[in-house]
């Protein structure tokens, strides 16, 4: 008996994505990326559109997403993901143009970028990994760095007074009339990696009709710069992120 | 129709010639004095026609990583602005230069540094051909210095970029800009179809095909020894854009005792300064740059051998005059006669800089 003879349709319960290749993942264990790339690349396969994506990577642990999907993508410099896709979407307007960025590509460096692409109600997608801290550099804050949160830059906590709050840009582009989604979800357990998946094809299916700009932002872990185990890190997640980043639709029409 | 004869300014000449060139997409934000380019080409409403894109952006730094975007996928996408705008494109150019993206930049210099003046200025040679932006890399340069070339050199610049798949800059200033000449406009030419588009740019990301693998349009590559070899590539480029792609015009240098070295708006000036000194008996030349990168540094080599001595006039406190230094390599002397600050020479001014400097 081989694995084709037990894996049929009624028994299977999970399968690797079709558009994800067999690289090495440079995510650390435990990280978010992981799942909501995988959540990317089956929500491409199910609305067909390997032939129509290209995707946009930021400046940021997801840098080397373009490694990990088998579809066209664009390296973009730091924060610039929603410049490139502008242009890419509105000189080939039948393709299908997502971005994938971190929170300081999207809400720090690239803020301009993000505020304006969704004030012209591009029809594209951001997929916005929100975990409160830089990852690829070392655990830095971030614009969305909670109050009081240790980080190398923070080593005291974040002082609000002086470094600023937690910036929901999410809500600062749910405002703008460009926006047609802005929707905040997680990967933490395996009810929201289905609702993650849902947010993601609205998002794709949104942008392929025209609506607007979506914004999904995925409320993630960092394990390894919270210096805490997965699992620990998806408990502090809930406790201390979620309240901040409260989880569900900010506008979906 | 497409050879009538127009008068209108530099910067309305390149936003013609882009829309008769098939450009795609445009995307610029305001600045004097080049501002006209995005009216001209707002106002002509190309996507109601050819289907060219134009678009506003938030800022430079936006435009140029739109400018990215569109020729990640092979489309001839453009921007423009002056000195402190193209100061902001800087990282675009860079990345687009690692990432071997073919696109147009113009620069419609101004006098700096800072905000500085919004007259014409020639200070961003530095900026333009030793880089500007981080890492080892090369911007093919044109300057043109008419109207004519203004319109002629999109097409030339999209032309190079392409072949060699590198950014290229028209480097002109608010005089050419902003001056009226006749103009003969290029013909109109489709654009070209995404068909079209995959036969010339295999490497366009215009979605995953079943028969290759994925098109991945990235300046990174954390490998040490990968990333050598990229920039090997990169020289092996530069050099093939050296050996073939410089151009240079001569002015009465055949019997020239000394040469004026100039480009774009000096240039014009210079022709005028020529007349004026052979009506002394003097013996002026001028060479006039066309390409400022690949510099024409071969010629002047030569023309060491013929001449006594060289003037360059820049609109600049003398930043050419070093590539023409390096070219004569010490043979005969060679000075600088500049103006700063956006104010521009006279002929006669220029001649009297020639007889104070070289001519003894």
């Amino acid at each position: 008996m081989n694995a084709s003879d037990i894996v049929s349709p009624e028994n299977l319960v999970y399968i690797k994505p079709e558009l994800m290749n067999d690289n090495h993942m440079h995510y650390c264990p435990g990280c978010s990326h992981g799942v909501v790339h995988k959540v990317v690349a089956e929500v491409i396969k199910e609305l067909g559109l390997q032939e129509k994506t290209i995707g946009i990577a930021p400046v940021g642990c997801a840098v080397f997403a373009y490694k990990y999907l088998d579809i066209d993508w664009q390296e973009a410099a730091h924060g610039r993901a929603p410049a490139l896709a502008t242009a890419v979407k509105r000189l080939l307007p039948d393709r299908m143009v997502f971005t994938y960025q971190g929170d300081g590509d999207l809400a720090a460096i690239g803020t301009a970028e993000t505020i304006h692409a969704a004030n012209r109600g591009e029809n594209i997608t951001i997929i916005f990994i929100n975990n409160g801290i830089y990852g690829m550099t070392g655990g830095q804050m971030a614009p969305t760095t909670l109050g009081n949160m240790v980080t190398s830059t923070s080593p005291d906590g974040r002082d609000v007074q002086t470094m600023g709050g937690p910036l929901k840009i999410l809500d600062m582009l749910a405002l703008l009339d460009g926006v047609c989604l802005a929707t905040r979800v997680s990967v933490h357990t395996a009810a929201a990696v289905k609702k993650t998946r849902r947010m993601i094809k609205l998002a794709f299916e949104n942008s392929m009709a025209g609506k607007g700009t979506s914004i999904v932002e995925v409320v993630s872990t960092c394990n390894a710069g919270w210096k805490m185990t997965p699992a620990a890190a998806n408990d502090w997640m809930v406790e201390n992120m979620f309240p901040v980043f409260p989880i569900g639709d900010l506008k979906n029409i | 129709m497409s050879e009538e004869i127009s008068l209108m300014k530099g910067n309305e000449a390149i936003a013609h010639a882009a829309i008769r060139y098939g450009v795609d997409g445009y995307f610029g934000y305001p600045i004097t004095p080049q501002s006209e380019i995005i009216e001209t080409l707002m106002e002509a409403a190309p996507w109601k026609t050819t289907g060219m894109v134009v678009l506003q952006a938030e800022s430079e730094v936006a435009a140029i990583n739109m400018v990215y975007g569109g020729a990640a996928c092979g489309k001839y996408a453009m921007t423009s602005s002056s000195s402190p705008g193209v100061s902001l494109k800087q990282e675009g150019i860079s990345y687009m230069a690692g990432a071997e993206l073919p696109c147009l930049i113009v620069n419609v210099q101004r006098g700096g540094p800072g905000l500085g003046t919004i007259q014409p200025s020639q200070a961003d040679y530095f900026q333009t051909v030793k880089g500007g932006g981080h890492g080892d890399y090369k911007l093919i340069t044109l300057a043109p210095n008419s109207v004519q070339e203004m319109a002629d050199f999109v097409a030339l610049g999209f032309d190079l970029a392409f072949k060699y798949r590198n950014p290229a800059m028209i480097l002109t200033d608010g005089m050419i800009g902003q001056m009226m000449e006749k103009v003969r406009l290029p013909a109109f030419r489709p654009r070209r179809t995404d068909d079209e588009v995959r036969a010339q740019c295999p490497w366009a990301t215009l979605g995953k095909t079943p028969d290759r693998e994925p098109n991945i349009i990235t300046s990174l590559e954390l490998d040490s020894a990968l990333m050598e070899k990229n920039n090997e590539r990169f020289q092996a480029k530069y050099r093939l854009v050296e050996e073939n792609e410089v151009l240079y015009q001569e002015v009465k240098c055949g019997d020239a005792d000394y040469l004026l070295v100039a480009f774009g708006s000096a240039a014009r000036i210079c022709l005028k300064t020529i007349e004026m000194a052979r009506d002394e008996g003097i013996r002026v030349g001028l060479l006039r740059p066309i390409t400022l990168w690949p510099f024409p540094d071969k010629i002047l080599h030569r023309y060491a051998d013929k001449v006594k001595g060289i003037l360059t006039v820049e609109l600049n406190a003398g930043q050419m005059v070093e590539d023409v230094r390096l070219a004569v390599n010490g043979k005969i002397p060679v000075e600088h006669y500049g103006r700063l600050g956006g104010i521009v020479p006279t002929p006669d001014s220029v001649l009297d800089a020639l007889k104070e400097k070289v001519v003894k």
